[in-house]
């Protein structure tokens, strides 16, 4: 490793405008003649949409246009779609109820849009919202999964009876059952995986711009994937054929996966301008990011797990619903199905599994991918169930785990997974050393001494990144590919622009590809930049989510440098009268191995554009492009241990201590990748402890729909945390790396409530182990 | 925010002149919960009158045990001022724990007050240290001034100008924070003073009653009798008429109201 | 109706013509077209909008423009060492990977600047406490505290805010 190549701890390129205030958000753009638009929302979770009168609004000051969705639809924009198929078992076709991006008949959920007015400032459009009068109809409204599927329910779409999305498996049934009945012991708990709401600090926010003379659309907004969201709103939402239409997402302020999809707004706003002839930029408020930025988690799960005499794990038995919301998000099917009942196996050799998941539409905000995306609830039921297993067969939760570890590679798991490498005794023992596992009686003892309760709970993750290959997901249902693409262009000067399909939001791409192309082309990391989020600019690429980016996007950029290195290698080779094979790359330098003739870098270009002495029949330039498509998912893993006191006067948990071991193969930047675990850990503990979102059951009225009611974890909430990584090389990309965005987020849920129930002695309790809950746990258990 | 005519005023008489002006008249003092409103549309005066540039309104004299803070004193000025700090400095560690700084640095006492949200800190202070809130018009007591959620005893453009209290021989407050809002949840202020030449033990707890403010009967029993954090041990706090929300059930609050208590007592002692 | 208001900021004296109800947020990011301050709430509950006026953190969403009316503002664009040269405690979250997606950063810095200014030594605790009132979704807190920490120490050794 050099000082800025790979595995180097190098401060971030971006942070000069980050640091400075000079980063370009959404929000920050100016387009001449540019107007604001504010949404026109339901604030009932259910109702008949009778009738829309924009007369009143339309006589505001300041107001252009107030347009519905009958215009829309009239206009022929399509409706949002969900591009992943899943079947049912019985073999039929998800039931996909219409989402238009203006509601026309029917609203599902507060917050669902029916109109947008266009006016000269922000403040004017909202006045106008609030004077358009829709009269509704309100309906019965079902905000609980498991209520909805019941009989009698109110029915949010025709298409699906029942709420019923679809009701899918995966695994052996049969010999799961009969592993259970003939097992020596059985765990069995109810598991409530809560709803949580994304939270990117910067909302999001869209400006459509529509150019009359070239016929051409401009979208900025905020995405974690432009060029997705232009495939989407070209071949889905009619806004405009693909090469009429630009996608730019600039600085981003977040996404944990909320991002990623399309949602109405950027398409009301392309359409609204074309239809007023002037930019229409969005920006969401806070409450309005609340209600309609798309959920995650929200699962309620029956799990099952038999062991034999010797605690060896027969088979597990889960049973999932996972609520939807009011209509079907772009990956939402995914999420409880491929990203989650795939990786039910764990860190353990588990000879059976089955998994049933049934998908129901509620009124409420629609769920779909949120940091972790499917991996969190799996880690979550597993790594419960086992902690829970070994206080009931009474032995220690490490070495149950222990016992049941997956230790030959490759491992191919009954719910298709095939591990490559790892681990998983490794990150065990690392954590358990770093936490002073061992000394924990004593501390326990020691806080007794001052009234605390203490306790002590772990968890052991694996989950998949880098979901791939194309062909194999495109089997499992999924609409699009998986691959990354990269283009590195070597400017005549020396210089190196690597244009990448990925997009960084707060990731550091900016450095980190930089270090790649540093490292391999043995340049200053100042000479390089990286290019992203303009589908101007860059070419098709699939954008950054599930923690592929270093995997996929950088293994990408890697296979274009192998080209760009070739062919520098062979004009250097021609222009010193040398073997090809001779050839090396150092200190910026092309070189003939043993002797002392060498070339600059910007010589090599220069000569490469020249064309004046280039080997015969070679192409001018120096420019190569790669898109790589890996041979299998990624499989970071390690084990997290968190250690907790609570005060029983009145239910507070202090984390004392966070312990994180983790191996994600070959690490780029380690400051980076710290700042992710971070992260990841900062969004589990609040999943774990403090955040959950709510709807009232009757109404449903969204009730945590600011930082008033929804607690975000804040600088005092948070203990610093110790993190550590291993490295057994991801075998399946030419970097060896296996991801490090979600990992956090995944490991961190059930290592906190395992904790939580240890020090209280209660193994009921919900996430989030509110104060509340925690000190009514302890009240009922001294009325015992 | 709708449009808005706004004033700044130089002195107490020249805002009540504005005030009687417009048709729908507030008076701006820090702003932390008035511009909240606004945006919300929970609020919409068509004249605003700036009380942040009044000079008589602003600083704080300690004379003896006699404290009188101006209304327009921030959280900040409040928290920081040696001298309050010496006679009671419960008042101080009070200001310190509101909100957040950028809130501490803007919020006022006056306008707190004024507004008299059920979780906030001072209405806590003010009803246990038996403060007198002083208006443009008159001096009202603490337990008078308090009326209910959102409401005190203020007429139509009355301004409150000081709140003046006697420090007490000991004061504690203590409070457990709404996770999310990082509001009082329930707050306890305890002081322990003088009336009528005897020893006055008072409770006043916040964030908790459904009408606000309250005074705890059973942990001012329990004090009276020993002024130490073990008397409170034990005390039952009926949860009847405290707030029940998806934070807090009337029944915690009212654990916690004890438990406060006690922490509050402990400080005062220290 | 618009009104006519001056303030200090960053240094320079300007007048601008705003509206009464816009906040100094708004009127920063529009008018001024200082858009380095950030809008991630706009009531008050996130931070992102920290500035310093007259010399204390204020939310930004929480003022109105008028009010600032002779007031001194500082924002992130006018903190700076020297020309090109970051600012103290910008170098520091740069060293130590205190910023992620950079949309809480402004917001943070300012706060950060201004407990350093009261409190120049500060303990973790204190930090922690300090900043609780911004929110960030994307570093866990630990590399700003990390950041926060460093520059006091530089602070400390001679250095300026």
């Amino acid at each position: 490793m050099g000082v800025e190549g790979i595995g180097a701890r190098v401060a971030r390129k971006e942070d000069r405008r980050f640091v400075t205030g000079a980063g370009r958000y959404v929000d920050d753009m100016v387009v001449p003649g540019m107007k604001h638009a504010a949404f026109v929302r339901s604030p009932y979770a259910h109702a008949d949409v009778k009738k829309i009168d924009v007369k009143a609004a339309e006589a505001m000051p300041g107001v252009i246009a107030v347009l519905t969705g009958k215009q829309l639809k009239g206009d022929g924009i399509g409706n949002l779609i969900c591009g992943w198929m899943i079947h049912s078992k019985d073999g039929t076709p998800m039931k996909m109820g219409a989402w238009s991006p203006l509601a026309v008949d029917r609203v599902r959920y507060v917050g669902d849009a029916v109109a947008i007015v266009v006016a000269e400032t922000k403040g004017q459009a909202r006045d106008a919202a609030e004077a358009v009068e829709v009269t509704y109809r309100e309906k019965k409204a079902v905000v609980d999964p498991a209520r909805a599927l019941a009989k009698g329910a109110p029915q949010l779409h025709p298409e699906a009876e029942g709420n019923l999305i679809y009701d899918w498996e995966i695994g052996d049934g049969k010999a799961v059952d009969a592993a259970i009945a003939s097992a020596a012991h059985v765990t069995r708990l109810h598991i409530v995986n809560n709803r949580l709401v994304p939270n990117a600090i910067e909302p999001r926010a869209a400006l459509g711009h529509y150019d009359k003379a070239e016929d051409h659309f401009t979208c900025w907004t905020t995405s974690q994937n432009p060029h997705v969201a232009r495939l989407v709103m070209s071949a889905f939402y009619n806004v405009a054929p693909e090469n009429k239409l630009r996608v730019i997402a600039p600085d981003v302020g977040g996404g944990f996966g909320s991002k990623i999809f399309i949602y109405p707004e950027e398409i009301v706003c392309l359409w609204a301008s074309k239809r007023t002839g002037v930019p229409v930029k969005w920006v969401a408020d806070r409450t309005e990011s609340f209600m309609t930025d798309a959920h995650g988690r929200d699962h309620v799960t029956e799990v099952e797990m038999a062991f034999d005499k010797d605690n060896r794990i027969t088979a597990l038995k889960v049973d999932t619903i996972a609520n939807f919301g009011a209509y079907m998000s772009l990956f939402s099917s995914s999420v409880p199905t491929y990203l989650y009942a795939t990786l039910l196996s764990g860190q353990y050799n588990i000879p059976a599994i089955h998994a049933n998941v049934r998908a129901v539409y509620t009124n409420t905000s629609p769920v779909d991918a949120y940091r972790g995306a499917g991996r969190p609830e799996a880690t979550y039921v597993l790594e419960r169930t086992m902690e829970t297993a070994a206080r009931e067969l009474g032995v220690s939760p490490a070495e149950l785990r222990r016992k049941n570890f997956v230790t030959q590679f490759p491992h191919q798991t009954p719910v298709i997974m095939a591990y490559d490498a790892g681990d998983y005794a490794a990150s065990l023992d690392a954590a358990m050393k770093a936490a002073d596992y061992a000394g924990f009686s004593e501390r326990k003892k020691a806080a007794a001494k001052k009234g605390k309760l203490r306790g002590i709970g772990m968890s052991c993750y694996i989950e998949a990144c880098g979901i791939a290959p194309s062909a194999a997901v495109g089997s499992l249902g999924a609409g699009v590919g998986l691959w990354e693409s990269a283009e590195v262009r070597v400017n005549a000067v020396g210089t190196i622009e690597v244009l990448t399909g990925s997009h960084s939001h707060g990731q550091g791409h900016e450095t980190t590809f930089a270090q790649l192309v540093a490292q391999r082309l043995s340049v200053p990391l100042d000479t390089v930049s990286i290019v992203h989020g303009d589908t101007d600019k860059v070419q098709m690429g699939m954008g950054t989510y599930g923690s592929r980016s270093g995997a996929v996007g950088m293994s990408a950029v890697f296979k274009a440098l192998d080209k760009v290195e070739a062919k520098a290698k062979k004009i250097a080779a021609h222009l010193m009268e040398a073997d090809e094979a001779d050839i090396v790359i150092e200190n910026g330098e092309l070189k003939v191995a043993g002797t002392d003739k060498k070339l600059p870098w910007f010589q090599v270009a220069l000569a490469s554009y020249t064309a004046h002495n280039l080997p015969a029949g070679m192409e001018p330039g120096l420019k190569e492009t790669a898109f790589y498509d890996p041979s299998n998912f990624t499989f970071p893993a390690g084990c997290y241990i968190c250690e907790v006191e609570i005060d029983p006067d009145t239910g507070v948990t202090e984390i004392v201590q966070f312990v994180a071991a983790d191996d994600f193969g070959n690490i780029i930047n380690p400051m980076i990748v710290e700042g992710q675990v971070h992260g990841g850990i900062a969004q589990g503990i609040g999943q774990a402890l403090l955040e959950g979102c709510r709807y009232d059951p009757a109404s449903g009225q969204l009730v945590t729909a600011s930082y008033m009611d929804y607690t975000m974890p804040r600088a005092d909430d948070l203990p610093s945390f110790k993190v550590s990584t291993s490295n057994t090389p991801c075998p399946s990309n030419p970097l060896g790396i296996k991801g490090c965005g979600e990992a956090g987020a995944i490991g961190s849920p059930p290592a906190v409530i395992n904790a939580v129930t240890d020090a209280i002695g209660d193994n009921d309790l919900t996430m989030p182990a509110t104060p509340l809950k925690v000190w009514t746990a302890l009240k009922a258990a001294t009325r015992h | 925010m709708y449009s808005l005519n706004y004033h700044r005023a130089s002195s107490v008489a020249d805002a009540v002149k504005l005030a009687k002006k417009g048709d729908d008249v507030k008076y701006l003092a820090g702003g932390m919960t008035l511009i909240p409103a606004m945006k919300t549309r929970l609020s919409a005066p068509s004249d605003l009158i700036d009380l942040g540039h009044i000079g008589e309104l602003k600083g704080i004299k300690v004379s003896g045990k006699n404290v009188t803070i101006g209304a327009g004193t921030t959280h900040a000025e409040v928290a920081a001022n040696e001298k309050l700090k010496a006679v009671c400095p419960a008042v101080s560690d009070l200001a310190a724990h509101i909100g957040d700084p950028a809130v501490r640095h803007k919020g006022t006492i006056g306008g707190s007050i004024a507004n008299n949200d059920p979780a906030a800190d001072y209405p806590a202070a003010l009803l246990a240290l038996d403060a007198t809130v002083v208006t443009n018009k008159r001096e009202i007591a603490a337990a008078k001034f308090f009326t209910g959620l959102f409401e005190t005893a203020l007429k139509d453009g009355e301004i409150v100008t000081a709140v003046r209290f006697t420090a007490p021989a000991k004061a504690g407050y203590e409070k457990f924070r709404n996770p999310a809002s990082r509001y009082a949840m329930t707050g306890v202020f305890v002081a322990k003073g003088k009336a009528n030449g005897k020893d006055d033990v008072r409770v006043a707890v916040t964030g908790a009653g459904e009408n606000g403010v309250f005074r705890s009967k059973e942990i001012e029993a329990a004090l009276s009798k020993k002024f130490d954090a073990a008397a409170v041990e034990g005390v039952k706090v009926p949860s009847k008429n405290l707030m029940s929300d998806i934070h807090a059930s009337a029944d915690y609050r009212a654990a916690l109201v004890v438990v406060m208590a006690k922490r509050a007592t402990a400080k005062a002692n220290s | 109706m618009k009104r006519l208001v001056s303030m200090t900021v960053n240094g320079e004296e300007i007048e601008l013509a705003i509206p009464p109800y816009r906040t100094l947020l708004d009127v920063l990011r529009n008018e001024g077209r200082l858009t380095g301050t950030k809008k991630g709430c706009d009531v008050g509950d996130c931070g992102a909008c920290t500035v310093i006026m007259d010399g204390s953190p204020v939310n930004s969403c929480l003022v109105l423009g008028i009010e600032a009316e002779g007031a001194t503002i500082e924002t992130i664009e006018g903190q700076h060492a020297g020309p090109d040269l970051p600012h103290l405690i910008q170098e520091k979250f740069m060293d130590h990977g205190g910023a992620q997606c950079g949309f809480c950063t402004p917001g943070i810095i300012m706060m950060t600047k201004a407990l350093l200014k009261e409190n120049p030594n500060p303990t973790e605790s204190e930090v922690r406490f300090a900043i609780a009132g911004n929110i960030c979704r994307c570093t866990g807190y630990a590399k700003i505290v990390d950041a926060v920490l460093a520059a006091a120490e530089d602070l400390r050794k001679g250095r300026t805010l």
